[in-house]
């Protein structure tokens, strides 16, 4: 055994230029921001305010910047897949098959666990105890925690591209494959690790935001009055943590029997690979959910805030998120109906599929009717919400044609399938994180985003998106199955040149979002949003300065009726002044900032990395290492900070002006256009 | 606002959960209506949850288990359980769950020495029952029966040993209370942690009455 176990000077890709180019760029350009930053004195400014915050404000947007970065990573994995696939018609390409599969794995991996998992974190934590009407989360520490154990897995998936490799065994490891005997290399253990350190921050966010959202509301805010997107939240937060930790023992199992030799899933001694199936997909199935329900909540927000109406059947929708929270843990066996459980199994399954169409048609029609007789205005996020509704209703069909077990023998394993869950979860997901970082945006951080470059953007996406999956349907139908590095079938070629081209377009409309961010902040001193209220809107994030203050609520609202914000403003433009008096202002405690989610995360990337290499003194280091942090963190005497009365006093009266300005702004305009009427 | 939160919120612990009210915010419960519950039911909330997630993993190793119990790869079955083994094993469990209990009324009473006493006897059980699974672990693996030969012996080592590596990270856990509560007092924050840790121990307990049941008894009867 040497001192580094596995590692040698192998492991970097010293022979292959693409992923040493690439890799060497990335390290360059951090190296380079890290100095940059370093040079102009920010370091202590980021560690005080950002790296050791457990502001949920603060953990939210860092969550939505991470998966902003890996969206970026994501998405040229993206472009090479499609790339080769056009080029490859009876030709190499120009990436190698073992190359071509850590791509695709790659691209799977960082799409699902750290573009759109931290996209729906980052915004329940931004969003939720806004809406709540509280102050922070249940455990302001810990969701630190999740979030840089979150970050710790993107940089170990990260590492592989220059130390060692990715994981070649596509977006979840099947055995046998994946197991030492056909994957020695070091590439399943990088996924395995990663994924476990970022799965037990996600499951430390479920248990945090579950008993946020069941525990900790204003005053007043019964169950029936929560905003929907924080019933989808909860629902979401409900599905982690039955969920994660199915992934945690699957994943640890695979791990056992990689380095010690145990045989849950090999194909000797009895180890059992469908096994794996079962409990990948028990997680699997429920993990779509836990992505697509915060984004329906944010869809519900959205529809209802720019129709100006109230959501349309609120106690439906409801039911509808907490069916869909319980029949997603029935349906898993229909990720593998070829699995050849029988005809009764696999109708079961088959039919219980179908029945979540059911409620997932209650939420589009709901939505329709919010829109209908409502003052409908065509902002971003609300067109967001209509290419939502139109491409998921497709992409949710093509679901229920893949939910009946015959058809699914022929389209099993096909472009068709891969077509059909990137249709949702584009359109459901991807959408849903924009359609919420638009409306949000000027409550993170005070000024409203470019409509015209966001427009662009939304356009681009949205024709992009059926560009390139569009024919995915097609070559599936005529055969195609998924993952191919090469093929020599003439139909296939035109349809998946057309593909490329779809990516090309989505590509165009990525760049308008990083132009809509460089436009909006160079012109924010003309987009500011001094009310905090820049939409119109209904619930009580909007009730609060933007951004917030660190406290968000000066006095905690009370809360009498759904839609608490709108009925505090309707009584507002009814006397004619703000409708609720100043509050007693007292000095309000809040907790105190953190590095235990750094360190922690620090000590976890160093174990994670030294597993995966087998050095084993580090692991050992490591692992007392993270331990000396929880006592560390045990032993603190201190963990509240109290922010003064006058500071709390002289915040709020700013933004009470700022609201009462504004009313006295629309009264006049009111009584203006009555004047002119007559 | 209906009668029952109203009441509901005048009720300092309308959980009924101990030792009078947190000092956060006692007028507020949490439920329904009431405003944010106080931090004591908060953490405590949240450590249930936890609990179930936990119970949630333990489920999937259960799980395993059953499916893969009669892949013996011309090995041993259930029949090389030593049950005399198990029933220590048991009662030393049971029994330091019961001096946890009595720790749990010690914090209540605010007697440092009684707690101390009462911790150290619930973790020298504790390690009692984690030497007895070492030493069933090893007699296997010494008789050839380790958790390489099969997927069921894999499968009984995982399940077992996982709830074992329970254990012993609970032992540190409680070796880390019993300094805090010298060093810090039974202040608010360390008796929270405390209920944390009484409920995790317990919960094991709970564990292990499923591997008793599974493994070494319907496992003794399978064939």
């Amino acid at each position: 055994m040497t001192l580094l176990g596995k590692l040698t000077w192998q492991a970097f890709p010293l022979d292959e230029p693409l992923p040493l180019f690439s890799g060497v760029a990335v390290f360059l350009i951090l190296i380079g921001i890290i100095l940059w930053i370093w040079r102009n004195g920010h370091i202590p400014y980021l560690w005080r305010e950002w790296i050791t915050s457990v502001d949920h404000k603060r953990i939210g947007i860092m969550y939505f910047m991470l998966g902003s970065v890996m969206l970026l990573r994501g998405f040229i994995d993206a472009i090479m897949l499609r790339t080769q696939q056009a080029m490859a018609f009876d030709a190499p390409g120009f990436l190698p098959p073992s190359h071509f599969d850590q791509v695709f794995s790659a691209h799977g991996t960082i799409m699902i666990f750290f573009v759109a998992m931290p996209f729906m974190i980052g915004l329940m934590n931004l969003i939720v105890p806004l809406q709540l009407g509280v102050r922070d989360v249940a455990f302001p520490t810990l969701n630190s925690v999740s979030f840089w154990l979150t970050a710790a897995g993107a940089l170990l998936v990260n590492l592989s591209l220059v130390v060692g490799q990715f994981d070649r065994t596509g977006w979840l490891p099947y055995p046998p494959l994946s197991e030492l005997r056909y994957s020695p290399g070091v590439g399943v253990d990088y996924y395995c690790w990663a994924i476990q350190i970022s799965g037990v921050g996600t499951l430390m966010t479920g248990i945090n935001f579950v008993t946020t959202i069941l525990k900790l509301r204003a005053p007043g805010m019964h169950y029936t009055r929560m905003p929907m997107f924080c019933w989808t939240a909860l629902a979401s937060n409900l599905l982690i943590v039955a969920a994660f930790p199915v992934l945690t023992a699957t994943l640890a199992m695979l791990l056992l029997d990689r380095y010690v030799g145990f045989h849950f899933f090999t194909d000797t001694a009895g180890g059992n690979s469908m096994l794996f199936m079962n409990l990948i997909w028990a997680w699997g199935h429920p993990e779509v959910y836990i992505l697509v329900l915060p984004a329906f909540g944010i869809f519900s927000e959205v529809v209802s805030t720019f129709s100006c109406k109230p959501l349309f059947g609120y106690r439906s929708m409801i039911y509808a998120t907490m069916a869909i929270c319980i029949i997603a843990f029935m349906v898993w066996l229909h990720h593998f109906f070829t699995m050849g459980a029988g005809a009764t199994v696999n109708s079961i399954f088959g039919i219980a599929s179908m029945i979540i169409a059911i409620p997932t048609g209650v939420k589009i029609f709901n939505w329709l009717f919010t829109m209908y007789g409502g003052t409908v205005r065509l902002c971003t996020p609300m067109l967001w919400a209509i290419g939502f509704m139109v491409s998921f209703t497709i992409g949710g069909m093509t679901g229920v044609l893949l939910a009946v077990p015959p058809a699914d023998f022929q389209l099993h394993n096909s472009l068709f399938l891969v077509a059909h869950f990137h249709n949702v979860i584009i359109a459901g997901v991807v959408f849903g994180a924009f359609a919420g970082y638009t409306y949000w945006f000027p409550k993170a951080f005070g000024f409203v985003l470019d409509e015209r470059l966001g427009k662009w953007a939304f356009w681009l996406w949205l024709i992009g998106l059926w560009v390139a999956w569009g024919p995915g349907y097609i070559v599936g139908l005529e055969g195609m199955t998924r993952r191919l590095q090469s093929y020599d079938v003439a139909e296939w070629h035109p349809w998946l040149l057309v593909m490329a081209g779809g990516v090309g377009i989505i590509l165009l409309g990525i760049l308008a979002q990083i132009a809509q961010i460089i436009v909006s902040v160079r012109t924010r001193d003309q987009r500011r949003d001094l009310t905090g209220d820049p939409w119109d809107g209904r619930n009580l994030e909007w009730a609060t300065s933007s951004p917030p203050p660190s406290f968000n609520f000066a006095a905690l609202p009370n809360v009498t009726d759904l839609e608490p914000y709108w009925d505090i403003k309707t009584r507002a433009r009814e006397i004619g002044e703000l409708a609720r008096p100043e509050p007693q202002y007292e000095p309000i405690p809040m907790p105190r900032n953190s590095p235990t989610g750094f360190v922690t995360a620090f000590f976890a990337t160093i174990t994670g990395f030294s597993l995966i290499w087998h050095i084993w003194w580090l692991v050992i280091l490591g692992l007392v290492g993270a331990y000396a942090t929880f006592v560390g963190f045990a032993w603190r005497d201190h963990d509240e900070v109290l922010i003064p009365a006058e500071e709390v006093a002289r915040l709020d009266r700013a933004n009470r002006a700022a609201r009462a300005t504004r009313l006295q702004e629309q009264m006049a305009e009111r009584e203006s256009q009555r004047e002119s009427g007559r | 606002m209906s009668a029952p939160t109203s009441a509901l919120r005048t009720g300092r612990d309308p959980y009924h959960l101990g030792h009078g009210p947190s000092t956060g915010a006692p007028e507020y419960t949490g439920h329904g209506a009431g405003g944010p519950a106080p931090k004591r039911i908060v953490v405590g909330y949240g450590f249930w949850i936890f609990i179930l997630s936990d119970v949630v993993l333990f489920s999937c190793f259960f799980a395993a288990y059953t499916v893969l119990i009669h892949a013996r790869n011309g090995g041993p079955g259930p029949e090389i359980f030593d049950l005399r083994n198990t029933a220590e094993e048991t009662a030393c469990l049971l029994l330091s769950s019961f001096c946890c209990g009595l720790a749990s009324l010690a914090v209540g009473r605010r007697s440092l020495l009684w707690t101390e006493v009462a911790l150290a006897v619930t973790g020298l059980f504790g390690l009692m029952f984690i030497m007895l699974e070492v030493h069933e672990f090893t007699g296997l693996v010494a008789r050839g029966d380790g958790p390489t030969h099969s997927a069921f012996l894999t499968a009984f080592f995982t399940l077992v040993g996982c709830h074992g590596v329970h254990v012993t990270a609970g032992l540190l856990w409680l070796g880390t209370m019993m300094a805090q509560f010298p060093a810090k007092g039974f202040k608010e924050s360390i008796r929270h942690r405390y209920l944390c840790f009484s409920l995790f121990w317990h919960a094991l307990d709970i564990i292990w009455i499923g591997i008793f049941t599974v493994v070494y008894l319907i496992g003794r009867t399978t064939p």
